[in-house]
């Protein structure tokens, strides 16, 4: 190998190297999770996934349940072409641990421009924490294609 | 000097070739499938750009339906098609160039005819079967049994051709025991047994898990199953886009410049770790639940891995590319980017994709960064990253070698060249402006793959301007598009009679080794094995603990 080329491959490694110790340090100290396998939806055999959903808890209850000071969860089933619930209040600076699957297709839970962008797909069990430290009113957007209204699935979050 | 030229050669026999007349005519025939469907992508494409700008056009063609039919069709006739086509032309042709040997016509005949086959039912199944799934079909999204079919023919094109090429490479071998193989044959052989290895996972999805599934033979599917499948193919799928690029960019390109390939050792090391490094389709998961973090962190690292084939693919193009600007008289450290010869409109084409896979290729880290990812996913910031990439890289390199290719297998001069070398500058320019408004949308929250131009909500602030950006540069490439075909038909029609004495193939500098470890580079089922290893590795764990399928999936037809 030519000397240049060594000096080069060295300068990418160690490039490559800073970047990838920047996503662990923001994962391991800033907390900056990505969903994983946290629970599926089980089908009992001659029921359909829509009643599972429906008897699993906590999907029997969608919807904003206090938990702690400050700690709240939120309860969210999409489905074409909505979410339930879609328009949601969330008081200033609380952790919102949330807590979503789908009905019937894959569907995207992205609160815009911030982080919470997670799939739903049908049988799994999305978890994903937030914090709410901006006041305002957020747009929900479903950004997983979803069939011919999977644009007007929408919601809000109003924080304050 | 004459041993120098033979051990140094790319190819078997570096003075004489004849392309057989059988032969010509089926390459020549998957080109023009392959840049015919390009030409209704495109146009698909432009609907889409002014989508974004808000601006509704699908009313006024109501064949295509809707905007998600259209946005479905743009998918698989560019992604599938056009470079599966293309690919299947141009890497059957460096095959046979670089043994010296015919390749099977029954095999070449046959992956024309899957092609056509599989592209007529795919776009049946499309428009006529109402199959708007985009062209990840996802489940439970369901297609009509002809789109699943003309996947699998598309595919089957695909595996025509590396047949074809490995039952030449044993014939090949077996006339010469001792011989390294060809560096162009080795690169275009092992661009498509990586593909081999990598279509395995949506084969097996599309033929036993959808198709049985679309024919009422199963009672549902299994979504997070069948996404795995799908991204187990869905990645690898780029470096099936992306080597047969490579391919020009190392032995035709440095050729057209008047420059030399570096070294061979590199490019066998190169096409080796694309090989390797198949599975890695996790990271296209990262935002995904019922996938743990194991499989998503090794994606990561892995993909980090990717990275440095290119970089030495960077490397050498660009080494090649210096060495030929000096030779034709350039001074300085940047004089000879002056002296290339950016008038040929194939070369200028394919410069301008190498400086677009830049940022195409810095935004490809950006996604494969893990929790960076959650700021990007899905929004319109991926496609601003993939049209650099295979958008630009791969579909204007493309461009450039149909400026060589097309006229060298009709045996037609090329028309127009004084028009078309200002095609590859509009595209290269548009691809910036699109893909500028789409990332700067995607930051905003703007999703991809959505009728933006109907949503029941205000466009949040800066999306219009994203949307707009997006719609001017969209119609820049199509305009250079339309540039391009012109002079494409107009040389087929109307080119002068001139028949080229061969494609353009660069020497090599550091010739192969013909004893020691460098040996174990064409010892293929070694590597093989080891990217098996690694997929074991990475996949095995999930498909124990996920088998059987949970078939829980409902169809669902949402038109
Ligand atoms: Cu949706």
């Amino acid at each position: 190998m030519d000397k240049l080329e060594r000096i080069y491959l060295w300068i990418a490694t160690v490039m490559l190297g800073i970047f990838m110790m920047a996503i662990i340090y923001s994962t391991l100290v800033l907390s900056i999770r990505i969903p994983s396998d946290k629970g599926k939806i089980i089908v009992k055999p001659g029921e359909s996934l829509v009643q599972s959903v429906f008897q699993t808890p906590p999907f029997d209850h969608p919807g904003l349940y206090k938990r702690g000071e400050k700690e709240y969860e939120l309860v969210i089933v999409g489905q074409a072409w909505a979410f339930n619930p879609a328009d949601i209040e969330i008081p200033l600076n609380s952790t919102v641990r949330i807590k979503a699957t789908s009905l019937d297709l894959q569907h995207g839970f992205y609160i815009a421009s911030t982080p919470v962008n997670i799939m739903l797909i049908p049988g799994e069990i999305t978890v994903f924490e937030y914090k709410f430290k901006k006041a305002g009113s957020y747009r929900i957007i479903c950004n997983e294609y979803c069939g011919m209204l999977h644009h007007a699935m929408t919601g809000t979050i109003t924080v304050k | 000097m004459k041993t120098t030229l033979t051990a140094y050669s790319v190819v078997q026999h570096p003075l004489h070739f004849d392309l057989c007349e059988i032969d010509r005519k089926l390459i020549l025939g998957m080109i023009l499938v392959g840049f015919g469907s390009l030409a209704l992508g495109v146009f698909l494409g432009l609907l889409q750009a002014f989508n974004y700008a808000g601006v509704g056009l699908y009313q006024f063609f109501p064949g295509l339906k809707s905007y998600y039919h259209g946005l479905t069709l743009h998918g698989v006739l560019n992604g599938f098609v056009f470079p599966f086509a293309a690919s299947n032309g141009f890497l059957s042709l460096t095959t046979i160039r670089g043994l010296g040997l015919r390749m099977p016509p029954f095999l070449l005949f046959l992956s024309l005819f899957s092609l056509i086959v599989g592209t007529g039912l795919s776009f049946y199944g499309i428009l006529f079967g109402n199959s708007a799934v985009l062209y990840t079909f996802y489940v439970p999204m369901r297609a009509h049994w002809s789109f699943y079919v003309g996947i699998a023919f598309l595919v089957i094109s695909t595996w025509a051709i590396s047949l074809a090429q490995l039952v030449t490479l044993r014939k090949w071998k077996k006339e010469h025991p001792t011989d390294r193989i060809p560096l162009l044959a080795y690169a275009s052989i092992l661009t498509y047994i990586m593909w081999d290895i990598s279509s395995i996972g949506a084969a097996v999805e599309d033929l036993f898990l959808l198709l049985p599934w679309s024919l009422n033979l199963l009672p549902g599917s299994d979504a997070t199953l069948t996404r795995t499948l799908f991204w187990f193919t869905g990645h690898p799928i780029v470096y099936f886009w992306l080597l047969p690029v490579y391919v020009s960019w190392y032995f035709c390109l440095p050729a057209q410049v008047g420059a030399k390939l570096y070294s061979d050792l590199m490019v066998r090391s190169v096409f080796v770790a694309f090989l390797i490094l198949v599975p890695v389709g996790f990271h296209h998961q990262y935002a995904d639940p019922g996938i743990g973090l194991f499989y998503k962190w090794a994606a990561a690292v892995l993909t980090f891995g990717i990275a440095f084939p290119s970089l030495v693919t960077a490397f050498s193009v660009v080494y090649s590319l210096e060495m030929g600007g000096l030779s034709r008289g350039g001074k300085g450290i940047f004089g000879w980017v002056k002296q290339l010869p950016w008038k040929d409109p194939s070369v200028c084409a394919q410069i301008l994709a190498g400086l677009a896979f830049l940022p195409g290729g810095m935004t490809g880290i950006m996604h494969a960064s893990v929790n960076m990812d959650l700021l990007l996913h899905n929004t319109s910031f991926l496609p601003g990253h993939f049209h650099l990439t295979v958008g630009a890289a791969v579909a204007l390199s493309l461009v450039g070698i149909a400026y060589w290719l097309v006229p060298y297998l009709t045996g037609k001069k090329l028309w127009g060249r004084s028009v078309a070398r200002w095609q590859p500058w509009i595209y290269f320019f548009g691809v910036l402006i699109f893909s500028s408004g789409q990332m700067s949308g995607g930051v905003l929250g703007m999703p991809r793959r959505t009728a933006l131009a109907l949503i029941p909500y205000e466009p949040l602030a800066g999306w219009k301007i994203s949307g707009t950006l997006t719609a001017i540069g969209g119609s820049l490439m199509f305009l250079s598009f339309l540039i391009f075909f012109f002079v494409m038909i107009m040389t087929i029609l109307f080119g002068l009679k001139e028949r080229q004495a061969d494609m353009p193939i660069a020497q090599l500098i550091h010739g192969p080794s013909l004893k020691g470890s460098q040996l174990i580079f064409d010892k293929i089922s070694y590597w093989v094995l080891l990217c098996f290893a690694l997929i074991a590795l990475l996949y095995g764990p999930f498909l124990i603990t996920h088998l059987p399928p949970k078939l829980i999936c409902q169809p669902f037809q949402g038109f």
